[in-house]
This record gives structure tokens, C-alpha cells and sequence, in this order.
């Protein structure tokens, strides 16, 4: 898909998969076209080139919407004069469900006590919360969630964190986007990263992570790396030693010490999630 | 029906439509109060340079204050049903629940029209019932005339079609407030002195009847507008269901021109 605002190409050429039963991360740092492409796939904003389906429909098509995609999107979208009991009873109303799923959903998200005040006196954490209130009321078995950590307070971090782990487990496919990876590292399957409106990565964690490099110093430098290049080492030099790339400490000191190079420092350095992210989405060099 | 039925929900869930219902009853109860003494012979007697009215055409211009004045009130409640989805973004969860965009646009038109019909309802009851009890004093209350009952009926659908209106309205402007400033700017200044300029220019009356508040008050039978044209000039009045099919072709075309500058936009 591709979606043009004017001259601003905000989604170009993008095209992934989110696999059934997974919970798929979506990423990118803000402004990517994470929330561009998640309202063209719900019909909200028209493609300038492509389509988006969900289980081959276009979501215009779909019979029965609500009870076959759950959304919960960025933008608060509530009157606030309507209490959020009545709120949900609206889209009710809209998708043919019966009102017991209204009650259900709001006990579901913890609202259960507060479902007749005013939604206009709701806190964010409330909001958020109502948010996927909405997107369960039709019990789909698809989610599309936009930022749902976005704004809260590390109690409602770590509650969504096990709310959509719950999800997770029931089966449900989830796409949920977020614009920093350690949101949602612990409960995603798979990544979609996108950067500029482009695809930067689609696949597992673990095919993200760096691999850890190995960093070893010698008093006398030289030697060390004409014995790391005589065993065949990938070898960077540094002003804080040399780094080791493919090889083990453990490799890298019995090296040495085969040469009789005396070592002043040895130490792995982890890549990290985050920086491979960060490095993805060409981000990484700033502070 | 499910959309209809969603529009219903949430046109009973907010304050608003009681509110307009309030305030139409009082405004229009309290102007047909004024109307039927400043017109009553006694008042006349007393200032023999007020216009003199007679004594029969004072019913239907006491009553058809229920939508002379009442118009804007459906007018601003079909307004609000489409401005405010796009002010508070609600437009994003109705479109996510009912994709199919014009079946909501429908479900509010539907919708607009029977509460837009409750308000004449209760607008022709505001007029009616401090109109008839002073009028009553000069015996002229006109409620045994059938032309007169038929005059109610006629107000309620006119009321109808206002909210319709409105809705076409919204759909225009999506900016709540700038909509609201339209709306009463148009309803109580601009088209209230086009109106009078018509009244007094003669070639102008022809085409001041065609204004849609002129329009409404052919449907609606009467006003005190064409009560007052009716002493100048010699245009000819049109028939009431000309100004029916006149409110309902301003309907059907701000609603589609709406639909289509606003309605099919992508909703961000």
C-alpha cells in the first residue's frame, strides 16, 4: 500500500503479513505511518495505491466488523458527555450485539465500577482502558491496537502488558503498534518495523538481535591483532580495545593465549534489542 | 436498522436534543404569548397606528410561531448529530462499527426526521397553548376551523425536513462552532432581512419565497412574514407542498454535496 497527504508520501510501498494466531508487533518511531497504515487496513483512510483484507475481505466488506476486528486506536474517540457504559452501548447498537456484551467488556477492562460516570472526567489510563473495552465488544479474534501503552502510568503499563499476554494466550491474533520495541518486546511473536513509511523488517525477535561482539585489549596491540587475523578473526580496531565480531571471549582469550599475547581486557559486549532497533530504523546514532 | 438504531442510542445519551426541546418550548410559548396580545384589538385600540390585522388571520399567524421561530431548533439538533461525530472524533468507532459509510449517513437522516417531527410536535403544543388561551379572550381562537388543523401536521413535517436540513448542513461544514455561526447568522439575520427587503421590493418577493425559511412558512401555511408581504405587492403565493418539495430539494442537496465534501473523506 501507499498513501500520499499532498506531497507527502506517509506509507510507500508497504506490504507485510500478520500471521493468524500471533501477536505481531508493529514499530516505528513516531510519524512512520504506523497509525496511516492501520486506518487504511480498517477502511478509514483510502489507499492511494493497494489494498489492505483481513482474512482476504476488505474490512468494508466484512459482514459483521466489530465481531471480527477489534480496534483500539490512538485518538481518544469519545463524547464526553456519554457515560462509557452508554458509549459502548452505542456501537452496540451499531454492530447488533446484544447488552450484556457491554457489561462484560467493561468488567473485562476494570471500568465494571466506573461504567455510568462521564466519560469527559475519565483519566488516560481509564481511556485507554475503555479504548479496548470497545475493541472487545464484539469478542473478535483479531485486535488491531494502536499505542495502547501510550501515556500511561507504569501500573497501567504493566496491567496491559498482561492483558495483551491474555490475549495472547487465548489464541487471538494482535497486531499492536508502538513506537519503542521494550513496550512490547515481551509479548509480541513477530515484528513488522517500519521506517519513513517503509518497510525496514518483518520477522521474529530473534532474528533481530545483533550478535555480541567481544571486546579484548592488549598492552601490546599489534601483537594481539596479527594473532586474532592469523586464526582467521574479524577484527575492528578501537580506542578502547579491539572488537572481536563471530567469536566467543572464551575464543578469543585461548587465541592469545596460544600466541603468548598478554591480555589487559576481555569482555562481551551484548548488542541489544533495542539498539538493533534503533539501528533499523535510523535512529541509532543519536543520543 | 442497526445503524438507525445506533443513532438513536446516541441522540438519547447526550443532554442535547432535551436541552433544544426545552428551549424551543419556552421561546416559542413565550413569543406566541407576546404575538397574541401586541395583535389583540384591545392593544390595537390603544395605539390606533399599529398595524390592524384582522381578527380572522390572527390564528394562524399566532400558531405558526411554532415554526416561524421554532425552525432553527431542528435545524441546529441535524447539525449537531453530524458536527459533533467529527468534533469529538467519533466518526472513527461509528465508521469502525458501520463501514459502510452512507448507511450511516442514512440512519442520521431517518433519525434527525422523527425527532425533527417530535419538535414540531412540540413547538405546534407551545404555540397552541398560550396562543389560544389569549386569543380566546377575543374569541377567535380558531381551533374550529379544519384549515387551522390542518396547519398542524403541515408544521411537523416542515419541522421534519429542517432537521433533515441540518444534517446536510453538518455534513457541509464539519467545524461545529463555524457550523452553529452559520446557521443562526443565516436563519436569524441574513435570510429575516433578505425576507424584509422582498417584502418591500416587489420583483424581489417573487424569488424571496424561494429563500428556504420562506419556504418553510409556505409549508407550514403561515408567518408573520407572509402576513406581512401580503399587504405589498402582488406576487403569486405559492402552495404549500411547493414549499415542502422546495425544503426537501435543499435536504437531499446539502446532504449530498455533504456527503460527498465531507462524508467519504479519509477519517484521520
Amino acid at each position: 500500500m501507499s498513501k500520499r497527504f499532498g506531497p507527502v508520501e506517509a506509507v510507500s510501498d508497504l506490504s507485510f503479513t500478520v500471521e493468524p494466531g500471533r501477536v505481531t508487533g508493529f514499530l516505528g518511531p513516531n510519524g512512520a505511518g504506523k497509525t496511516t497504515t492501520l486506518r487504511m487496513l480498517l477502511g478509514l483512510v483510502r489507499p492511494s495505491e493497494g489494498t489492505a483484507t483481513i482474512g482476504g475481505a476488505n474490512y468494508q466488506d466484512l459482514a459483521r466488523p466489530l465481531a471480527t476486528v477489534g480496534t483500539a486506536l490512538e485518538a481518544a474517540s469519545f463524547h464526553p458527555g456519554r457515560t462509557a457504559r452508554n458509549h459502548l452501548a452505542v456501537y452496540a447498537a451499531a454492530a447488533g450485539l446484544p447488552r450484556v456484551r457491554v457489561d462484560a467488556v467493561l468488567e473485562q477492562v476494570g471500568l465494571g465500577a466506573y461504567g455510568d460516570r462521564r466519560v469527559g472526567g475519565y483519566s488516560l489510563g481509564m481511556r485507554q482502558r475503555l479504548g479496548l473495552a470497545l475493541a472487545l465488544l464484539g469478542d473478535p479474534r483479531v485486535l488491531v491496537l494502536d499505542e495502547p501503552v501510550n501515556g500511561l502510568d507504569p501500573e497501567g503499563i504493566r496491567w496491559i502488558r498482561t492483558f495483551l499476554r491474555e490475549l495472547a494466550a487465548e489464541g487471538r491474533t494482535v497486531l499492536v503498534s508502538s513506537h519503542l520495541l521494550s513496550e512490547v518486546q515481551q509479548t509480541v511473536d513477530r515484528l513488522v518495523v517500519i521506517s519513513k513509511g517503509k518497510l525496514v523488517y518483518e520477522g521474529g525477535l530473534a532474528g533481530l538481535e545483533t550478535e555480541a561482539r567481544v571486546i579484548a585489549d592488549s598492552p601490546d596491540r599489534g601483537m594481539l591483532d596479527a594473532a586474532l587475523l592469523a586464526a582467521g578473526a574479524d577484527i575492528q580496531s578501537s580506542a578502547g580495545g579491539v572488537i572481536v565480531s563471530a567469536l566467543t571471549a572464551a575464543e578469543v582469550g585461548a587465541i592469545a593465549h596460544r600466541a603468548g599475547v598478554p591480555l589487559s581486557l576481555l569482555h562481551t559486549q551484548q548488542g541489544g534489542l533495542e539498539k538493533a532497533f534503533l539501528d533499523l530504523v535510523g535512529e541509532g546514532s543519536q543520543p | 436498522m442497526n445503524a438507525i438504531r445506533a443513532e438513536f442510542v446516541k441522540l438519547l445519551t447526550t443532554k442535547m436534543w432535551w436541552i433544544l426541546a426545552i428551549v424551543l418550548f419556552v421561546y416559542v410559548a413565550f413569543t406566541a404569548t407576546i404575538l397574541s396580545f401586541a395583535f389583540s384589538t384591545g392593544m390595537a385600540a390603544a395605539d390606533p397606528t399599529a398595524p390592524q390585522i384582522p381578527a380572522d388571520a390572527l390564528p394562524p399567524i399566532v400558531y405558526s410561531i411554532a415554526h416561524s421561530i421554532g425552525y432553527v431548533f431542528p435545524l441546529l439538533l441535524g447539525t449537531l448529530a453530524v458536527t459533533g461525530e467529527f468534533r469529538h472524533q467519533t466518526l472513527t468507532p461509528t465508521f469502525l462499527a458501520t463501514p459502510r459509510r452512507g448507511r450511516v449517513l442514512a440512519a442520521k437522516l431517518v433519525v434527525m426526521a422523527l425527532f425533527g417531527a417530535l419538535y414540531g410536535v412540540i413547538a405546534v403544543i407551545a404555540a397552541v397553548g398560550p396562543g389560544a388561551a389569549i386569543l380566546s379572550i377575543e374569541g377567535v381562537t380558531g381551533l374550529d376551523d379544519s384549515d387551522i388543523w390542518l396547519m398542524f401536521p403541515r408544521v411537523v413535517l416542515a419541522m421534519a425536513l429542517w432537521a433533515i436540513i441540518g444534517v446536510g448542513v453538518g455534513a457541509l461544514i464539519p467545524n461545529q462552532v463555524a457550523a452553529i455561526v452559520v446557521v443562526l447568522a443565516f436563519t436569524q439575520f441574513v435570510e429575516p432581512i433578505l425576507r424584509t427587503v422582498a417584502g418591500v421590493v416587489d420583483w424581489a418577493a417573487q424569488i424571496g419565497q424561494y429563500l428556504p425559511g420562506a419556504a418553510g412558512d409556505t409549508l407550514a401555511g403561515a408567518s408573520i412574514f407572509t402576513a406581512m408581504g401580503m399587504a405589498t405587492g402582488d406576487t403569486v403565493p405559492l402552495e404549500w407542498w411547493h414549499g415542502g418539495l422546495l425544503l426537501l430539494a435543499y435536504a437531499l442537496v446539502a446532504t449530498i454535496v455533504g456527503y460527498l465534501v465531507s462524508w467519504r473523506r479519509d477519517v484521520t
